[in-house]
C-alpha cells in the first residue's frame, strides 16, 4: 500500500478521528447506541454513504461550479442516503424500524458533506473513496465502543447475546439502567476523548485560562 | 388546546432534541462558548424549525404520501420514498428566503445571525424535527406546535450550555478533558436533569 492510500485509510481511526477530534458527525449517531446491532448497521450505512458520496463529488470535481457545489453534495448525499434506508426497510426491517429517523439523518451527518466538501473535491477518484471508508471506520470505531459499553452495562448483553448473566435471572450483575438511558452516551463519549487525549498527548485543547500559572507567577 | 400545551411541554422539556435525541450536536457543542451568539442561533433555530417543520409536514400529507395525490385524480401514486430529498430541499430553500428577508427588512438581526443562518441549513435537529412531525403523523396544526416547541427546547438547551461554559472558564480541568471531553460530560449531567422532566403529564 503506497503512503497516501495508507493515510487516507487509517489516520482518520485515531489521530484524526472525525468524531473525537474534530467533533463531527455525532449528531445523528448517539441514539442509536443503546444496543450494538442497530449501531453496526448505522456504521456500515454511513461509511457506505461517506465513500460513495465522497467518489461522486470527487468524479465531477473538475466540472462542478464552486457557486452551486453545496446543494449539488447535499442532492447527491440525500440520493445515497435514499438508497441505504430503501435497503435496509427491504432487507433489514426490524432494524429499520429501531433505527426510525437516524438513517435519513445521515445526510446532515457532518462528516459526510465535510469529507466531500474538504478532501474529495480536491482529490482523485480512489483516495477520495478510500477517505470516505477511512472516516466511515473512524465513526464505527467510536460508534462500537459507546454501544459496546452501553448494551454490556445497561443490559448485561451483547447483540442480545447474555454475556453478565443478570441478577434478576439468577445471575450475579445487576444492570445499570442509567446506561440504556440518553445521559450515558455523553458520559462514555467523554471518557472515551479523555482516553485518546491522555494517550496522544498533541490532542488536547490549549486552556482558554489557567490558574495554576497565575499562582505560580504571584510565588515568583 | 390542552393536547397542544402538552405537546409544546413534550417537545421542549421531554423529548429535547438535543439532550435526548442528540440532534444538532455539531453546533451545539461549536457555537455554545458565548451566551450571545448562543442566543442569536437559538432565535434562528426557533424561526426556522415554525416554517420548515409545518411546510415539510404538508409536502408529505397532500403530495409525498400513498394516495396523497388524489385531489389531482392520482391516487395510486406514492411519492413517500423521495421525503429526504424533499425535506432538505425545502430546508435549504427557507434558509435561503430567511436570509434574504432578514437583510431586507431586519437588517441589525441578519448582522447579528451572521454565518450561523446559512450553517443552520446542516443542522440535525432541522431535519429531525421534519423527520419526526412526518413518521408521528402529526396534523398541521400539531406540526406548528411541535416545531415551535422542539426549535424552543433546543435554543434553551444550547443557552444553558453557553451560561455554563462561561463559567468554566475559570474552572481547573484535566488536561485530556479540556475543551470537548469536559462539555460531553457536561452535556451528559445536563440530559440527566432534564430526564426529570420525563414524568410531568398535562
Amino acid at each position: 500500500m503506497s503512503t497516501a492510500t495508507k493515510r487516507a485509510l487509517l489516520r482518520p481511526i485515531v489521530d484524526d478521528n472525525p468524531v473525537t477530534l474534530h467533533v463531527l458527525g455525532i449528531c445523528s449517531a448517539l441514539a442509536v447506541t443503546t444496543s450494538l446491532l442497530p449501531s453496526l448497521y448505522m456504521c456500515v450505512a454511513l461509511t457506505v454513504v461517506a465513500a460513495l458520496s465522497n467518489a461522486a463529488v470527487s468524479a465531477i470535481r473538475h466540472i462542478l461550479p464552486s457557486s452551486i457545489r453545496i446543494i449539488v453534495q447535499m442532492t447527491i448525499i440525500a440520493s445515497l442516503v435514499i438508497v441505504v434506508d430503501e435497503s435496509l426497510k427491504a432487507f433489514a426491517f426490524e432494524t429499520s424500524r429501531e433505527l426510525s429517523v437516524f438513517v435519513g439523518l445521515i445526510i446532515t451527518n457532518c462528516i459526510v458533506l465535510g469529507r466531500t466538501e474538504s478532501f474529495a473535491s480536491k482529490n482523485p477518484v480512489g483516495l477520495s473513496f478510500l477517505d470516505g471508508i477511512g472516516n466511515g471506520l473512524g465513526y464505527s470505531t467510536i460508534l462500537i465502543l459507546v454501544a459496546t459499553a452501553r448494551e454490556l452495562l445497561g443490559a448485561g448483553t451483547l447483540l442480545g447475546y447474555t454475556i453478565f448473566p443478570n441478577a434478576a435471572d439468577g445471575g450475579w450483575y445487576k444492570p445499570n439502567g442509567m446506561m440504556l438511558l440518553p445521559p450515558s452516551a455523553f458520559f462514555v463519549i467523554g471518557l472515551i476523548i479523555w482516553a485518546v487525549r491522555t494517550w496522544k498527548a498533541e490532542q488536547v485543547e490549549k486552556p482558554d485560562f489557567r490558574i495554576h500559572e497565575v499562582h505560580r507567577t504571584e510565588a515568583l | 388546546m390542552g393536547s397542544y400545551a402538552e405537546l409544546f411541554i413534550k417537545a421542549v422539556f421531554v423529548e429535547n432534541l438535543a439532550l435526548s435525541f442528540f440532534l444538532g450536536m455539531c453546533t451545539f457543542l461549536a457555537v455554545s462558548k458565548r451566551i450571545e451568539t448562543a442566543l442569536g442561533l437559538g432565535a434562528a433555530v426557533v424561526g426556522v424549525q415554525l416554517i420548515t417543520v409545518p411546510a415539510n409536514t404538508f409536502l408529505y400529507n397532500y403530495v409525498l404520501k400513498e394516495g396523497a395525490l388524489a385531489w389531482a385524480g392520482l391516487p395510486e401514486i406514492d411519492l413517500s420514498f423521495l421525503g429526504l430529498v424533499t425535506y432538505i430541499g425545502v430546508i435549504a430553500a427557507m434558509v435561503q428566503i430567511l436570509e434574504m428577508v432578514l437583510d431586507r427588512y431586519f437588517p441589525p438581526l441578519f448582522h447579528a445571525l451572521g454565518i450561523y443562518l446559512p450553517l443552520i441549513t446542516v443542522n440535525c435537529a432541522i431535519l429531525g424535527g421534519s423527520l419526526f412531525s412526518v413518521s408521528r403523523d402529526y396534523t398541521m396544526s400539531e406540526s406548528v406546535v411541535y416545531g415551535v416547541g422542539s426549535g424552543f427546547g433546543w435554543a434553551l438547551a444550547l443557552v444553558a450550555l453557553a451560561g455554563i461554559r462561561e463559567k468554566l472558564k475559570y474552572s481547573d480541568v484535566p488536561a485530556g478533558l479540556q475543551g470537548l471531553g469536559i462539555t460531553f460530560i457536561i452535556v451528559g449531567l445536563m440530559s440527566l436533569g432534564f430526564m426529570a422532566f420525563a414524568g410531568i403529564q398535562l
